[in-house]
């Protein structure tokens, strides 16, 4: 059997990167001659939710309810789906990518005593059980042995696409109310604010996105670059090099330790299209790289390119908008 | 109280990644090395809460970033002198907890995630060696009374934690600026004595097979022009796109 | 942007200083049709001028570098990116505070304004330096830092705007080709381009590029050092880059210069960090560019603390933390020089390793070079073909550059010698002259004998007249022995090992017309004759001098100094046409010189061949067998004695020499050194010496050279010198005239007596300058002892109108004036002007 944690959105359907976690166990379900997929949710499950999870095959429906779980504790909630694998002798644990799925599994894999494998993209043989994962923010593909059972792993977003199953499956709902121990529940959340409307949160959510790297020279290069952030009532997102050397704060970084965006449009100027900062931009819809290089990886990965300084294609942009407007 | 803040010397990843020859490892000899960007935080964080010392486990080499942290204001530091690369995340959390109960630590910081092997792990495994509670992936950490004060921004909010000493931490980038190191700073670290120790026990070893290089993505690069006689192409774009609209 | 065209006059790879002030020069000039490429993106491709530290210290030791750089602050002022500064150098110890004042000299020679001054001078202007650091400090008030970025751009620009060159960013070269020993193409990544010159202009990559026409160009990329410290509130609080002067600190090897509120600390004592070419990452590969490397902080750690202890209230600042630091890449060569000129294949030349600070003057050198044949200010000590063998492998660069990198700052002797990569070329005698005690100095690799310490028992014999030096610097990397040596030769006789000699023959129908058109002598003579001549360049300035045999109808054989030879070589090969051959003997003819009143008897005694003087007379050479060994002998001399030069083949070399000094030991010849060869020797006689007296500068007129008559046969420079003798027939001063000045005193304040070692100013007797027609101060271009006047001479040319024989002048030595005589206006020697001695 697989076991899935799958997160639940606030308004109760299983994120997408969940499903994709789902649809993976399937895969590789089906390599393993059909053993069934499983999930595990914390809190009882919406109605919708367990439709959508009888469309991806899900066998049951393991609902981790009662006390220990109604604020997040990594171990709590390891040791939740620990008792569910157990039961039903899993053989594979696995969570979607998030910080969060990442930290549970890595709770799971630390309880279980066994390795556990970040960010896989694929499976290779089963026996024995290889995976490919991204590390160094992508950069780099690692192939990794996961020879102790349960397997336990993080599925890569955009890994696979979410993809319901051809037969749909029981969702057979199982309400769990396991004994979790005082240790486990130590640390644990005591408060949650609602996320503030704050810049790196609307820049999280923008529909467009002006960024700006090295290329803007200095921390009174961003008059232009602020100009067309305002005409296009985007956000501006910045490199990692921009916040190092000062030039702008850090909530306006976009990359692997900064935000993930994925907006319609994403206006990369004078960025260069590091790992780093490509990890946090390559969900975008349209990327228009602005850049004198033409082989730049930003330029090269972008939809639209202009070849240029962006000191004056970016001031010309703002000229035809507001010629445009009159 | 003492806090043990934990970094790794991993190759700088802000610009194309190199394998050595043998494909078995990252090549810093173009971009150098670094901690990551998680683990500055963490030494930022560990100088604000005071009496910190910072941990390696790495080869010679690795003293360049105990020096690092030491210029921005770690205390002390102890240097577990091995091939990182044979280290899984398990093993390094025997050898981190094994410096903790030598030191007397009671708070250790960590990064999220190393930048080059990504693991996710080492902090929660550390916990489970020590029986102590962790936190994971906080931006902001204070202590007080006994009390770590650990906020992370969640899923559904920005979530505070509230954990008693002695505890984990392992850190994400954002909610504190690392800072550069300042020229008394980094004299004062030079002269700072580096304890030196060697692995606890043989490692495990990660469960690597191989590394390899991910084939590039075929470019679809539409380039609409050079210079600013792009423009009119530009907003064109932005029409078509509908991003336009005032 | 452009894409790359199909075909160009001239293809220039590199957008970087050199690259960019080239195009630029060249459109001026008149060029069209200019391509330049670049694999980086513009206007910071990412080479080294993309990092630089865009600081000028106008001061150097040499003159050519000097004369690079004062063009190039021209150059940055009228494009309006110099913004002048001011710098110190300052000096911690005395021994740095005596370098200052030679510093001064040089400053003087070279008509810079600059003054020592005291720690409270500097403290003055810049009030966060500490005093108790340093005991004085040399004040340059003309220093400052460009814009290099931006001078580049407009020199594109400018270029662009005569519709002379086109500009291909973000293309690789990918070969080169050559087809028939010119250079016919550039092959790119964007495509191939059909073209008649190729200038290397590429800095750290310039290697791997020639390398792809197989031509060696000898630099190694290094590491230079660099951190950036800020914000500094005593540097935020004015307005503008740079409003502190530049401090250079030159016995930690640092400077520290500001850049906006930051203070970038630079340094030249790490150990040496080098580099191939090939290992430089990609744009890509690369964190900040392909020449910003990762720090390596402990190299650095050493210099932060003397940088902070000269300035602790600044680098210690509240705030101020260290924000970039980088191991910045930059081009060093084996001898310092840059590598400027056409190299081997026609048509394909470089521009290499040069600063910031010379990077506008050399685009201006090298481009009128290369459209005129000649530049106004003389590169000839950077020209890519000075490099013998043994220079262009990477290896004698990497052991050279790692001996010379700590030095960048450090005290240099003007004899000082390197003690790396050294055995280079032997002369067949050289186990004998070990055993003789020789001292060797080291020219184009060959390991010559400058004094033998088996002739240390002369000292005694000679006393005082060897005309001993009491100041360690005076007499460093020299000895008394020279002196002793010279007084044997001109008494007896002395032997003297030549072997670095270099030597070609040309021989074939045209050779006779090959050395007529680079010599300014005739050279059409008999069969037998020596001819000593001066070969010029079109404008008539100096491109060597040098002698010729004629040894057939259509055999000549050339023979010049090591230092210039291979240039020599490469010039008189490019004027030998087909069916003719140059054919290098440097290494199979071994040259041995006897000199001396008794140099007759000794070789009489030796051959029975007639070398009396009606049987042998001046200026001709023959074979004679020497002990049965066959000898070309050619009587001629540099030192103004009776005597020959012996050419011999190299496996016959060791015994002519055993035989020379064995048979000379009775008549009392001892084995002389190339310390009174090279100066004492000659400057006796008033002899010129290239790269000395004798530069592209100087014509044969200032040079007091000139002949009764010119002769019929066209020569380059021919037409230049014939108007330099027009204007002295109509009663024009020549710009300036070589004079031969005898020290009058050498007694200094502190009561030692001191001794010029070359370089230093002429004054009035009371500190008053003197300019010739050039616009040039007068300064020494050989200084050495004349043992045989008791007299320490020096060379210098003077304004007309001051030489004259008995004026009265000066001579400034470490900030001292030094009473001198003018002995000599023009070629008469001040040792038997007759010439008595040669016969």
């Amino acid at each position: 059997m697989i076991v899935v944690l799958v997160e639940v959105s606030p308004s109760g359907e299983p994120v997408e990167v969940s499903r994709e976690a789902v649809t993976f166990a399937r895969s590789l379900s089906a390599a393993g001659g059909g053993v069934p997929v499983d999930v595990v949710v914390v809190g009882t499950p919406s109605g919708a939710l367990v439709e959508t999870m009888a469309g991806y095959g899900v066998r049951r429906v393991h609902a981790l309810t009662g006390p220990a779980f109604e604020a997040f504790s990594g171990a709590a909630w390891a040791s939740g789906i620990l008792t569910v694998r157990e039961q039903a002798g899993a053989v594979v644990v696995l969570a979607a990518g998030t910080p969060r799925g990442g930290e549970v599994m890595a709770h799971v894999a630390a309880r279980a005593g066994v390795p556990m494998a970040a960010n896989v993209l694929s499976f290779g043989g089963l026996s024995p059980f290889v995976v490919t994962r991204q590390v160094v923010g992508g950069a780099v593909l690692e192939e990794m042995q996961l020879s102790a059972r349960p397997a336990v792993f993080t599925v890569a977003g955009h890994a696979v696409e979410a993809a319901p199953a051809e037969a749909p499956g029981a969702a057979e709902v199982v309400i769990e109310t396991p004994s979790v121990a005082d240790a486990d529940l130590v640390a644990r959340v005591v408060s949650t604010e609602e996320p503030e409307a704050d810049l790196s949160g609307s820049l999280k959510s923008a529909r467009v996105v002006v960024g700006a790297g090295r290329g803007a020279g200095s921390a009174d290069g961003f008059e232009d670059i602020l100009e067309l952030t305002a005409l296009l009532d985007a956000s501006l997102g910045v490199s990692r090099v921009v916040t190092s050397l000062g030039w702008r704060p850090h909530h306006e970084q976009v990359g692997q330790t900064g935000s993930r965006i994925s907006p319609d449009l994403y206006i990369p100027c004078g960025i260069s299209g590091a790992i780093q900062h490509w990890a946090g931009c390559s969900s975008a819809k349209h990327i228009l790289a602005i850049n004198t290089d033409p082989e730049a990886p930003m330029v090269t990965r972008a939809t639209h390119a202009v070849i240029g300084d962006l000191h004056e294609v970016v001031p010309a942009i703002n000229a035809e908008i507001r010629r445009r407007r009159g | 109280m003492s806090t043990l803040v934990c970094v790794k010397r991993v190759v700088d990843s802000s610009s194309e990644v190199v394998l050595t020859e043998d494909g078995q490892a990252v090549d810093g000899r173009y971009a150098g090395f670094t901690m990551s960007a998680h683990e500055e935080c963490a030494v930022e964080l560990a100088v604000r809460i005071g009496a910190a010392t910072v941990m390696t486990l790495g080869d010679a080499d690795a003293v360049e970033q105990l020096r690092a942290a030491l210029a921005v204001g770690c205390e002390a530091a102890t240097h577990v002198v091995a091939d990182a690369q044979a280290f899984g995340p398990a093993d390094v959390a025997r050898e981190v907890a094994a410096i903790v109960r030598d030191g007397g630590h009671d708070l250790v910081l960590l990064g999220n995630d190393a930048a080059d092997t990504g693991d996710f792990q080492v902090g929660i495994r550390l916990s489970y060696e020590l029986g102590w509670p962790v936190v994971n992936g906080a931006t902001l950490v204070s202590v007080d009374d006994g009390v770590v004060t650990a906020e992370v921004d969640g899923p559904d909010g920005h979530e505070t934690y509230r954990v008693p000493l002695p505890a984990v931490v392992t850190v994400l980038e954002g909610g504190v600026a690392p800072r550069y190191p300042s020229v008394p700073g980094r004299m004062k670290a030079k002269k700072v004595p580096i304890e030196e120790r060697q692995p606890s026990a043989a490692p495990a070893g990660p469960a690597r097979v191989r590394l390899l290089l991910p084939p590039p993505a075929p470019s679809t690069v539409q380039v609409l022009g050079k210079g600013p006689e792009a423009a009119a192409a530009v907003v064109d774009l932005f029409e078509q796109l509908g991003v336009l609209a005032r | 942007m452009a894409t790359v065209p199909a075909s160009a006059k001239v293809v220039v790879i590199g957008a970087g200083i050199v690259g960019n002030s080239l195009v630029h020069h060249l459109a001026r000039l008149g060029w069209r049709d200019i391509v330049q490429l670049d694999k980086g993106p513009l206007p910071n491709p990412g080479g080294s001028t993309g990092h630089a530290s865009n600081f000028i210290f106008t001061v150097d030791h040499s003159r050519e570098i000097t004369d690079l750089t004062l063009d190039s602050v021209k150059q940055y002022q009228e494009m309006g990116v110099f913004t002048q500064s001011g710098g110190f150098e300052l000096a911690r110890t005395e021994e740095r505070m005596e370098e200052l004042r030679r510093r001064m000299s040089s400053a003087r020679a070279w008509g810079i304004e600059a003054e020592l001054v005291s720690p409270d001078f500097v403290k003055e202007k810049v009030p966060f330096i500490e005093t108790d650091q340093f005991i004085g400090a040399f004040w340059t008030p003309g220093v400052g830092v460009v814009d290099s970025l931006r001078a580049g751009t407009i020199m594109r620009e400018r270029a662009m705007e005569l519709d002379a060159l086109t500009v291909v960013a973000n293309v690789e070269v990918t070969g080169l080709d050559v087809e028939g020993g010119r250079i016919r193409r550039v092959r790119t990544d964007g495509g191939d381009i059909e073209t008649e010159y190729v200038v290397i202009a590429c800095g750290v990559w310039s290697p791997k590029i020639g390398d792809m026409a197989g031509v060696s160009i000898p630099l190694t990329p290094a590491v230079h050092q660099m951190i950036s410290v800020g914000p500094c509130p005593q540097l935020a609080e004015r307005e503008g880059e740079i409003s502190f002067p530049i401090v250079r600190d030159m016995d930690t090897f640092c400077y520290e210069r500001q850049h906006g509120a930051d203070m970038e600390v630079g340094s030249y004592a790490h150990r040496a960090i080098l580099h191939e070419p090939e290992e430089i990452p990609t744009i890509e590969q690369s964190k900040l560019s392909p020449t910003e490397m990762p720090f390596t902080s402990d190299d650095f750690d050493p210099q932060l603390e003397q940088a902070y202890e000269l300035m602790p209230e600044l680098l210690g600042a509240e705030g101020a933390e260290m924000r970039y630091a980088i191991n910045g890449l930059l081009s060093l060569t084996c001898d310092g020089w840059p590598i400027l000129g056409e190299s081997e294949v026609q048509g394909l030349w470089t521009a290499a390793a040069v600063w910031i600070k010379e990077g506008p003057g050399v685009g201006r050198a090298v481009a009128e070079w290369m459209v005129n044949g000649h530049s106004e200010i003389d590169v000839s000590h950077s020209d890519i073909a000075r490099f013998h063998p043994h220079q262009k492998r990477r290896e004698h660069t990497r052991l050279r550059t790692t001996e010379s990198f700590i030095k960048t700052y450090g005290i240099i002797h003007p004899a000082e010698q390197y003690e790396s990569d050294r055995d280079q070329r032997l002369a067949p005698m050289h186990e004998s002259q070990k055993k003789l005690g020789a001292v060797f100095f080291e020219t184009g690799g060959w390991e010559r004998p400058f004094w033998y310490e088996s002739n240390a028992a002369l000292l005694d014999q000679y006393g005082d007249a060897v005309m001993p030096r009491e100041h360690e610097w005076d007499s460093r990397w020299w000895s008394p022995i020279i002196n002793a040596e010279h007084l044997r030769m001109r008494e007896a006789a002395g032997v003297i090992d030549l072997s670095a000699f270099e030597i070609f023959d040309i021989a074939g129908p045209g050779a006779l017309a090959a050395v007529q058109m680079t010599c300014v002598a005739q050279c059409d003579v008999p069969v037998g004759k020596v001819v000593y001549t001066p070969v010029l360049d079109a404008a008539g300035g100096f491109r060597s001098d040098l002698t010729v045999m004629r040894l057939g109808e259509d055999h000549f054989r050339v023979v010049t100094g090591a230092a210039h030879g291979p240039a020599d070589r490469q010039w008189f090969a490019r004027h030998v046409p087909d069916g003719t051959t140059l054919t290098s003997r440097t290494d199979d003819v071994v040259t041995i010189g006897l000199w001396g009143p008794r140099a007759r008897d000794i070789l009489a005694g030796l051959t029975s061949d007639d070398v009396t003087d009606g049987g042998f007379g001046f200026l001709t050479c023959r074979e004679i067998q020497v002990k049965g060994t066959a000898v070309l002998a050619s009587r001629i001399s540099y030192v103004g004695e009776l005597g020959w030069e012996l050419y011999v083949a190299a496996d016959d070399a060791a015994g002519v020499w055993d035989t020379l000094l064995e048979s000379g030991a009775a008549h009392g010849a001892v084995p002389v050194g190339i310390g009174v060869y090279g100066t004492t020797g000659r400057i006796e006689k008033g002899y010129r010496a290239f790269g000395y007296e004798l530069d592209a500068e100087r014509s044969i007129v200032e040079a007091g050279m000139q002949r009764p008559k010119v002769k019929a046969a066209d020569f380059v420079g021919r037409d230049a010198y014939l108007a330099q003798r027009a204007r002295l027939d109509s009663g024009e001063a020549p710009a300036s005239v070589l004079c031969t000045l005898v020290v009058d005193d050498h007694t200094s304040a502190s009561g030692v007596k001191r001794y010029m070692l070359g370089g230093e100013p002429i004054l009035r007797r009371d500190g008053g300058t003197l300019t010739d027609g050039h616009g040039h101060h007068p300064y020494v271009t050989t200084a050495g002892s004349a043992p045989s006047l008791g007299k320490h001479l020096l060379l210098a040319y003077l304004p007309p109108e001051e030489a004259v024989i008995g004026n009265d002048l000066a001579v400034s030595y470490m900030e001292e004036l030094y009473p001198v005589t003018v002995g000599s206006v023009d070629a008469t020697p001040l040792l038997d002007p007759a010439n008595e001695r040669l016969r």
